[in-house]
């Protein structure tokens, strides 16, 4: 068992679409417009795109690629914090790596880089502290990211930096909450969504309690799912059985990873060493209420928030962008006016053009398979499509 | 004729004193370069090789000529170093435009401070290679800079080889109906050396794929003369390649996902990093494009040639979408693969 070509296996795909099909021309029977599903977490959209199982979906079933890609969400704002912080001549900006293209209103990263700015890439925050531990006379700034399923090694960080007595490492807090944002989207007057895939990896954190309300609240279906592609493809079947046989509920279809009350010890750091901030400024979603994390009062001495004189400006998204309305499922990327056109991965104006994880930037990239936009005006990159 | 005994070395580092244009330097081409490279074009030290043009005109019809810079971190690596990285990716740089690779020149950018025993390492990888492949360095240079100004050492090849009559390889030939192979496992070099570089203290043991494909490549040419296009997948992996007979040949390039090899440890690696195999950098592999009524017995020849051992058919060129990659997946869904943008950045969950 390698635990990897077993969820890719095409005759258990091909059962599962079957499945799906009978589903959905069940519940498509008394309905006027396709089912919505949103998968959360860009994990998920970055795997459908990967595996070409859009184009595999019946017509009445659709899914809406959710703002789960922590990368694309970032404001430019708090690209350009961490860009003013890497500039500093002191200090030794250390990120993952695809932060490092996220443009800010000015440059990204990779350029602070290049115009001489000390950027570099690290696979855990625990390298930042090791960069940290070698450069007693520098100051080490992680840039920290991501949902819940970072947050735990963020939170461990600290507190070994701490144990450690180290005192020239701290972190821009960027980290985010994916339930105040899922709460934003129910919410939202022009909802259309009839399901959610929930996100595995941050469920691995927090277990699938804090879902309940969508069922109860909203009345949606919910099920966490795994990232292989037969994953996937049971989760969607899970939910459509729900919307079939009339239920509502959190299931779990990634058992063999997120435990129902998530992980204690992680949600233990994470509580000693974060709190929530009032409110979260998301790129594309604009203000969410309780949606961020910042660095306790008792850990100040590693916020760099606290530690560094930043700019701190908030920067619009750009006007043209529709980014929000796609992420709600109002609109399909291709049906945004800059799509392709001012908004290329190469050149992305809105949050979704910005990472892999993208909807924007999978459409982009991979096509789409069978629905895939009309590209005919579309500017192509040099050498190829 | 009597020949003077060479010079030699004494210092353990390189010093401004062996870019000077003195004595030092003139100890350390002759101790380390050409002491190891030893050859009749190389040995009288002039300013430059001096080739005989009946030898190259006996061989084919065009000369082909090649240049390539060499600035690897870590010099040394699982499955190779700088030094046969060097010679291997010039060697080949000319054998996939069908060239007999024949001529090599060598020129190193020192850093000061860089240890000569490690200087020696490379030069003695250089001649190794340079041996495998059949080809002789006759040329060379050496800088030193001072430190700081250059990362231990830049190794620069240029390579001269003869493209025999009626071999005709241009990225533009692909035809619908080509079949479309690659010589062996993918993105083997670009995950030794990520491997190395990020310290990122995984069990997995991948060495670089670096080696020559001349060899390979006469085996193909011998068994399949009508090679319509061949490229070594470098930087940016077989998609690129792709990507780039696809442009070129305005067709469509359709390659079956189930059929591309992968070693275990590359395919984990890559699972773990979030990075995808096949825009990874190889050094010892190639896509080759062949009529389609020619396919088995291309991979029957790469197949015997030791560098080809896992080779195999990966799709095939068909007309429409134009100038497009498309894999198949395993489930019957297909989508499009692109060139990348910028670097490929390890994803953060």
């Amino acid at each position: 068992m390698k635990y990897v070509d077993e969820f890719r296996d095409p005759r258990k795909a091909d059962r599962l679409l079957r499945e799906i099909r009978a589903l959905a021309g069940h519940i498509a029977v008394c309905r006027t417009r396709p089912l919505q599903i949103m998968e959360v977490c860009g994990g998920h959209t970055h795997a459908i795109f990967k595996w070409g199982l859009e184009g595999l979906l019946p017509d009445a079933v659709e899914l809406v690629h959710g703002p789960g890609c922590p990368v694309c969400v970032l404001p430019m704002g708090r690209v350009d914090d961490c860009v003013a912080l890497a500039e500093h001549a002191n200090v030794v900006l250390a990120t993952f790596g695809d932060a490092i293209r996220v443009p800010g209103s000015k440059k990204s990263l990779l350029q602070a880089k290049a115009d001489g700015a000390d950027v570099r890439i690290v696979y855990s925050p625990l390298d930042a502290l090791k960069i940290a531990r070698q450069n007693p006379g520098k100051e080490v700034v992680f840039f920290a990211l991501g949902f819940e399923t970072t947050m735990p090694s963020t939170a461990f960080t600290v507190l070994q930096a701490e144990r450690e007595g180290i005192r020239n490492f701290s972190l821009l807090c960027n980290h985010i909450t994916i339930i105040a944002t899922i709460k934003a989207i129910l919410d939202s007057p022009e909802l259309t969504l009839d399901g959610f895939l929930g996100p595995g990896h941050v469920s691995m954190v927090i277990g699938t309690g804090p879902y309940r309300f969508i069922p109860e609240h909203y009345q949606k279906p919910v099920v966490v799912a795994g990232f292989e592609p037969l994953d996937i493809l049971q989760s969607l079947a899970m939910v459509l059985r729900q919307l079939a046989e009339n239920r509502r509920m959190v299931e779990n279809q990634y058992r063999r990873v997120v435990p129902e009350d998530g992980n204690g010890p992680a949600l233990a750091a994470i509580a000693r060493v974060f709190e929530l901030r009032e409110f979260f400024e998301w790129r594309g979603l604009g203000s969410i209420d309780h949606s961020g994390v910042r660095v306790r009062e008792s850990y100040a001495r590693f916020d760099a928030e606290r530690r560094f004189a930043l700019p701190g400006l908030k920067i619009a998204d750009p006007k043209a962008c529709q980014c929000g309305e796609v992420l709600k499922g109002v609109i399909k990327p291709w049906q945004c006016k800059v799509f392709g056109g001012a908004c290329t991965p190469e050149t992305p104006l809105g949050a979704l053009m910005v990472s892999s994880e993208g909807a924007c930037a999978a459409y982009y990239n991979y096509g789409g398979g069978r629905r895939r936009p009309e590209r005919a005006g579309v500017p192509r990159p040099a050498g190829g499509l | 004729m009597m020949r003077r005994p060479r010079r030699e070395v004494r210092d353990t580092r390189v010093t401004l004193a062996h870019g000077s244009g003195g004595k030092a330097m003139h100890d350390l081409i002759e101790d380390v370069f050409a002491g190891v490279f030893d050859n009749a074009a190389l040995d009288p030290l002039e300013d430059q090789a001096r080739l005989p043009l009946a030898d190259l005109a006996a061989q084919g019809d065009r000369l082909a000529f090649t240049t390539d810079s060499y600035v690897v971190d870590p010099l040394f690596f699982p499955g190779g170093d700088v030094g046969r990285l060097a010679v291997a990716g010039t060697v080949n740089d000319l054998a996939v435009g069908g060239a007999v690779p024949l001529y090599l020149s060598c020129a190193v950018i020192a850093e000061e401070g860089l240890d000569i025993a490690m200087l020696r390492r490379v030069a003695r990888s250089m001649r190794d290679t340079a041996d495998e492949a059949g080809v002789k360095v006759v040329t060379g240079d050496t800088k030193v800079v001072p430190r700081g100004a250059a990362d231990k050492l830049f190794v620069n090849t240029a390579g001269i080889g003869v493209i025999p009559a009626g071999v005709s390889i241009a990225a533009g030939r692909a035809r619908p109906g080509d079949a479309i192979l690659v010589n062996g496992t993918l993105g083997d070099h670009g995950t030794a050396i990520l491997q190395q570089r990020a310290d990122l203290g995984l069990a997995a043991r991948i060495a670089s794929d670096c080696r020559p494909l001349n060899g390979l490549v006469a085996a193909l040419l011998a068994a399949c003369p009508d090679v319509h296009c061949l490229r070594d997948a470098t930087r940016g992996g077989v998609a690129t390649v792709l990507n780039e007979f696809a442009g070129a040949s305005g067709r469509c390039l359709r390659v079956v996902e189930r059929e591309l090899p992968v070693a275990d440890e590359v395919r984990g690696v890559c699972e773990l990093l979030g990075l995808d195999p096949l825009y990874v950098a190889n050094e010892g592999k190639l896509v080759a494009i062949v009529p389609g009524a020619d396919a088995d017995r291309a991979l029957a020849a790469m197949r015997s040639h030791p560098a080809g051992r896992d080779a195999a058919i990966i799709g095939e060129v068909v007309d429409e979408p134009a100038e497009t990659v498309l894999l198949q997946t395993p489930f019957g869904g297909a989508r499009i693969l692109d060139m990348l943008v910028g670097e490929q950045l390890p994803r953060i969950c």
